[in-house]
């Protein structure tokens, strides 16, 4: 039982922690695209779509994550070509990505889905109590972890990591210095595009095989509000995926022991619980002024 | 140029004779809260519609408005339909009823139609509702009959009467078979979220019940059954190709018969204010097929479902003793319709604190 809840609580925050991990890249880039979820919800509506025509869930994860470049790059054309206001732009493709998804999907409704299949290693899945933890989870559980570590060693400790975090956090320097700073927001953008859409087909093959429309049910938001509270930083973004999708799952056992707290105030308990924890590892406000990308959101027109 | 504006010309004529032509006797119009790609709530609204679409053809048009939110926006919609020249308009959720009553007040000639709520206040509007409750009497008694571990978990959506009421009549029918029989209740406090909705499955499952029923609308529980191996209800619309092996039965909204009788009653301009509660009898709740349970538990599913359509027996009959041991229903006595539409209280036997 102990490990089936751990295994629920690790399906949650997956989809949460993708998203963020790709939405934290475009930030660290200076960009705001609140659009996450409407990108998301195009991944899911593609993966769900392709894996059903193929059968191979593995190519509607590939759709999705291609489909959730393409939607992001609207938002790039829109908001660094054309120098749209971010926060608008990142709200209407949200909505657009919703009502176009809606659309797109309405002859999927009802229909059941390809389900990814677990991983199975002989012996390893087999062991027992933490078999299948480690060795027998979803595919994309372990594409997480290693998108989080990649990113983390991507943005920290290479060279090209450091010329988008110094673009996010001082553009005109940047460009001063001769670095392609639309160049390589297009490519920040797209890349959390991919993730978001990735983190849709996560959603509609592997947590709930199946369409639906607005199936996203807000988690594109949840995952752009991990960002900020992990003050951008790739691990805390983890641990806040995680304790997310603890409490969420935890409060869903407490309910059904029937230990008599309000279901209301059990169900807002993860937010909550959120919240308070990374804004206590972020107390230090030295420390989070440092990480807080300082050209976030704010337009760059070069001058020539 | 000359050339262009003349076929455009022809083109308007043309489009606004065959406007003409194709007028209808009678528009009706839907308002929906949720999207009418849910597979649950919405979805069967719509289902309705397009029955009567079917049934009249040519002599009826339709219009719908899909996820229209409770309140001003409501308001805005059911009058945009008022004047757009819809003759009945169907506000299929509760939140639309305080909107619906204001429309209704200026377009005293359009007849307004309110899904699940109770507020009549005008001649021009009529109220009507579903008595899910006697299919979940029905999978109460199933589920009693199949679980061998004695616990069902029961996936709520808000703590709203309908809702209790639920939980109430499952209970009751599982006692009927089984009196030590418990039902575990998970508050989702979301009517659509099927992440959320899946996670309560699995954690009602993880906690040993091997049955499980919902009233929230996505058909991600029916699926987590399938994967654990363990028997569910579907909710709203038939979800067996969600659970080929795993769904029982599954309670159906069928609110085709319904519309298509007002919309005639309309164009016969027979339509009066009535406030209707259809059940089985009416044909409004409709059990899916009942499947993958024994021969036994099935005889006994389909004698209850024909004991509730004849209107010999009904789900709430006494001796109902309430959560708290106090006496609710006397041996015999059936609850009023009045006490059920506003329900806060569970019966005994519920293992769960109804959350106020």
């Amino acid at each position: 039982m102990f490990e089936g809840i751990l295994i629920t609580i690790a399906t949650a925050a997956t989809p949460l922690l993708i998203a963020s991990v790709g939405e934290l890249v475009v930030e660290r880039s200076g960009v705001l695209n609140l659009g996450v979820e409407g990108m998301m919800v195009m991944g899911a509506v593609t993966g769900f779509g392709v894996a059903l025509a193929t059968g191979s869930p593995w190519l509607g994860v590939l759709a999705a994550i291609i489909v959730g470049a393409l939607f992001s790059l609207l938002f790039g054309f829109l908001t660094l070509t054309l120098v749209t206001n971010q926060v608008a732009t990142g709200l209407a493709l949200t909505l657009l990505g919703l009502g176009l998804s809606g659309m797109l999907g309405e002859s999927f409704v009802g229909q059941p889905g390809v389900k990814m299949d677990y991983i199975y290693i002989p012996v390893l899945t087999d062991l027992p109590l933490v078999g299948k933890l480690f060795f027998g989870q979803d595919p994309l559980f372990y594409v997480s972890l290693l998108l989080t570590a990649g990113v983390a060693y991507f943005l920290f400790r290479t060279r090209a990591g450091l010329t988008l975090r110094s673009i996010g956090d001082n553009h005109t320097s940047a460009h001063a210095l001769g670095i392609n700073v639309i160049g390589i927001r297009y490519l920040a953008v797209m890349f959390g595009g991919a993730c978001a859409g990735l983190a849709g087909a996560y959603l509609s093959l592997v947590y709930t095989p199946q369409w639906i429309e607005n199936m996203t049910a807000g988690r594109g938001w949840i995952a752009l509000a991990l960002v900020v509270f992990a003050s951008w930083r790739p691990w805390r973004v983890l641990a806040g995926a995680y304790l997310f999708g603890a409490v969420s799952i935890g409060q869903l056992h407490a309910q059904a022991l029937g230990i008599g707290v309000p279901s209301q105030l059990l169900s807002s308990l993860p937010y909550l619980a959120t919240i308070v924890v990374l804004v206590l590892i972020s107390r230090n406000r030295r420390l989070t002024m440092v990480n807080t990308p300082a050209s976030l959101g704010r337009p760059f027109v070069p001058d020539r | 140029m000359k050339k262009t504006i003349l076929s455009l010309a022809a083109a308007a004529a043309v489009m606004s004779f065959g406007t003409m032509a194709a007028e209808a006797k009678v528009k009706a119009c839907w308002v929906y809260v949720g999207p009418i790609g849910d597979f649950g709530y919405s979805y069967q609204h719509h289902q309705g519609l397009l029955q009567a679409k079917e049934k009249f053809g040519d002599e009826l048009e339709t219009a719908y408005l899909e996820s229209v939110p409770e309140g001003a926006d409501a308001e805005r919609a059911i009058e945009r339909f008022a004047r757009s020249g819809c003759n009945i308009i169907f506000a299929t959720s509760f939140g639309f009823m305080d909107p619906t009553n204001k429309v209704a007040g200026k377009f005293p000639d359009v007849k307004f139609e309110h899904a699940t709520g109770y507020k009549r206040e005008h001649p021009n509007v009529a109220t009507y509702n579903s008595k899910f409750h006697e299919g979940r009497y029905v999978q109460g008694v199933i589920a009693a009959k199949e679980s061998k571990a004695g616990v069902a978990g029961y996936i709520a959506s808000f703590p709203i009467p309908e809702v209790v009421m639920g939980i109430n009549a499952f209970m009751l029918g599982a006692q009927s078979v089984n009196p030590d029989f418990k039902v575990k209740v998970v508050w989702a406090n979301t009517w659509f979220d099927a992440g959320k909705e899946a996670d309560a499955a699995k954690a009602l499952i993880d906690q040993g019940v091997d049955i499980i029923t919902q009233h929230t609308d996505s058909t991600a529980p029916m699926q987590v059954a399938t994967e654990r191996g363990i028997k569910a209800f579907g909710q709203a619309s038939d979800m067996i190709k969600f659970g080929p092996t795993t769904q029982l039965t599954s309670i159906v909204d069928d609110w085709g018969p319904y519309y298509i009788e007002r919309i005639q009653e309309v164009v016969d301009g027979t339509w009066k204010q009535s406030d209707i509660w259809g059940g089985m009898k009416e044909g409004h709740v409709v059990m899916a097929a009942y499947a993958n349970m024994s021969d036994e538990a099935k005889k006994l599913a389909e004698e209850t479902e024909a004991k509730i359509k004849s209107g010999a027996f009904n789900p709430f009959t006494g001796p109902v003793t309430k959560q708290d041991g106090t006496e609710w229903l006397k041996a015999g006595e059936v609850a009023e319709d009045g006490v059920l539409l506003g329900m806060n209280f569970y019966v005994k036997g519920v293992d769960d604190k109804l959350p106020q």
